[in-house]
């Protein structure tokens, strides 16, 4: 169960990239995925949710797209995409494969938007100093 | 993408940070000149047992090689206890809940050793065969634990770490015919993840592999100090 450590980790980017962008929210992270990342997806969503309702960010969601690793197989030499992190070589049916580039958690892009949508409704009627959107 | 929307590339390791240390340690080890080998299995399989007939069979040689351990559990430091007794320098991290050791941890507890009287340094990861597979801790050499009173399709189960090991020691064998477990089957699984992984079957209680184990470790302590001078010598 390392999700949590790294939905904080994914948090604490997201955190020092807004520090750049005054007067906007974030509202989408995308993270590309290895198949042998050997991470839980709905596990880190989950702990991603809360470290960014934590930084004020209740819209904030996490997004991954499953990179497919290569299979090389070890017989026949035939290079094949797979999801799978262990396969029979498609071309010529061998079990002796090697996989490749298959470990990546990478965050590949941060969606925001203009205006500070979720301070401002956080702040709403509960401080004299909320400004609302900028 | 809708008004006002906009995308900000990151491309970013999620673990860019723990990758960070493990650099640092990297060059820590290497200016060291020592070997690191981290070792990875569920709990149970015998970490603990096989380091401590390692320290014995080290110690009992005629130059004895210079060695020390860094053993992570959730809780208890009963694991260091066991093997301070062989006199070698052993530190216990205990990372109160966290199951897997990270870079900050291990430059920690190294704060104040002085790795240049070291030929090796073992870490005794957290027992879990997932999450350590993650964080990378400088080391040399991942080795992965599978006992026999586990199963063999323990390699198609978590295939992350079997990929990532470049050793794959079955321990306890000792039991082999006792318990319904297929060597052979289980060693073609790790092949099938890891095509190549080397092998050693070995037990602690028999002392059958250790001699094997032990010139492995060797074998591996000579190369990366053969690659330690190539490189100085390059630059």
């Amino acid at each position: 169960m390392h999700e949590l450590a790294l939905a904080e980790s994914i948090a604490q980017a997201v955190r020092r990239t807004m520090e750049e962008l005054p007067g906007r929210t974030p509202v989408q992270v995308r993270l590309r995925l290895g198949v042998l990342a050997a991470v839980d997806l709905a596990a880190l969503q989950f702990g991603f949710a809360v470290a960014a309702r934590e930084s004020g960010w209740d819209g904030l969601v996490l997004e991954a797209v499953c990179v497919p690793a290569e299979l090389l197989c070890v017989e026949c030499g035939a290079r094949t995409e797979t999801r799978v992190a262990h396969g029979d070589c498609p071309v010529c049916g061998s079990s002796r494969t090697m996989l490749h580039g298959s470990d990546e958690l990478e965050m590949e892009s941060l969606e925001v938007v203009d205006g500070n949508t979720e301070h401002a409704s956080r702040n709403d009627g509960d401080s004299p100093e909320a400004t609302g959107a900028a | 993408m809708p008004q006002g929307t906009t995308e900000i590339p990151l491309k970013q390791q999620v673990l860019h940070e723990n990758q960070r240390i493990a650099e640092r340690l990297r060059n820590r080890y290497r200016d060291a000149n020592l070997l690191c080998v981290n070792m990875i299995s569920a709990p149970g399989s015998g970490k603990t047992s096989l380091l401590e007939k390692t320290l014995e069979i080290l110690g009992d040689e005629a130059s004895p090689l210079r060695v020390a351990v860094l053993t992570g559990d959730v809780q208890t430091d009963n694991d260091a206890r066991r093997l301070a007794r062989y006199g070698y320098p052993v530190k216990q991290i205990t990372t109160g809940g966290c199951c897997h050791l990270d870079g900050s941890m291990i430059e920690r507890h190294l704060a104040d050793w002085d790795l240049s009287i070291l030929d090796i340094l073992f870490i005794e990861n957290v027992g879990n065969l997932v999450c350590p597979a993650s964080y990378d801790l400088g080391e040399h050499d991942k080795i992965v634990l599978l006992s026999v009173t586990e199963g063999e399709d323990k390699p198609l189960k978590y295939p992350s770490i079997f990929h990532k090991a470049s050793l794959f020691l079955m321990t306890k064998v000792d039991l082999l015919g006792l318990v319904p477990f297929d060597a052979l089957v289980a060693e073609q699984n790790a092949a099938r993840i890891h095509d190549g992984i080397e092998v050693i079957r070995c037990s602690a209680v028999s002392y059958h592999g250790m001699e094997d184990w032990i010139r492995w470790l060797k074998k591996r302590l000579h190369a990366v100090r053969a690659n330690n001078c190539r490189e100085t010598v390059t630059h």
